[in-house]
């Protein structure tokens, strides 16, 4: 399974997506890293 | 999972240790939680806990749905819900898109028709369901 490109930077996502017209996914998460 | 993940969204990981921050500012209150938003920030669909793969795609699905219905795409979101109840049938979001494909084809068509072929849908298949009660009024 291919890997996931994780963005870890919540504006520069929305930035993105909006650009790509795409939708947003944020994963809260407290696993560890 | 990562194919359809990188087709429909921009993801985003936010973890409580580098951005503590950012928890507040999207109301996020445990982990894990994923929350699927239009890329002004506007909250689509959110779910929270654990889930296995299935559950979780068959929740990213329903909130492309959800997001396509707020914008109107009565159509798209139809084809949204239904690709939830075809792909995962199991998962406890089915029930609710079989109620929110009735209610986007409804609103798509203006027959109540597409109401009632839900509801029965809902008490042959999820007879359990809350969605199945909430669906209950569109049949006699």
């Amino acid at each position: 399974m291919a890997e996931i490109h994780w963005v870890r930077d919540p504006d520069q996502g929305l930035k993105q997506a909006q650009a790509a017209g795409k939708m947003v996914l944020l994963d809260f998460s407290a696993a560890p890293m | 999972m990562s194919k359809f993940i990188s087709e429909h969204f921009v993801p985003v990981k936010i973890h409580i240790k580098e951005r503590p921050q950012d928890f507040g500012r999207f109301k996020a209150e445990w982990t894990p939680t994923l929350i699927v938003a239009e890329p002004d920030g506007t909250e689509r669909h959110r779910s929270v806990g654990f889930l296995p793969a299935d559950d979780l795609l068959a929740q990213l699905d329903l909130g492309l749905g959800k997001a396509a219905f707020s914008r109107g795409q009565f159509q798209q979101a139809r084809e949204a819900f239904q690709s939830v109840v075809e792909h995962y049938p199991q998962a406890d979001a089915a029930p609710e898109a079989v109620y929110w494909a009735g209610v986007s084809a409804y609103k798509a068509s203006d027959s109540a028709d597409s109401l009632k072929q839900a509801a029965i849908q809902l008490r042959q298949k999820y007879p359990q369901s809350e969605w199945t009660k909430k669906a209950s009024v569109w049949v006699a």
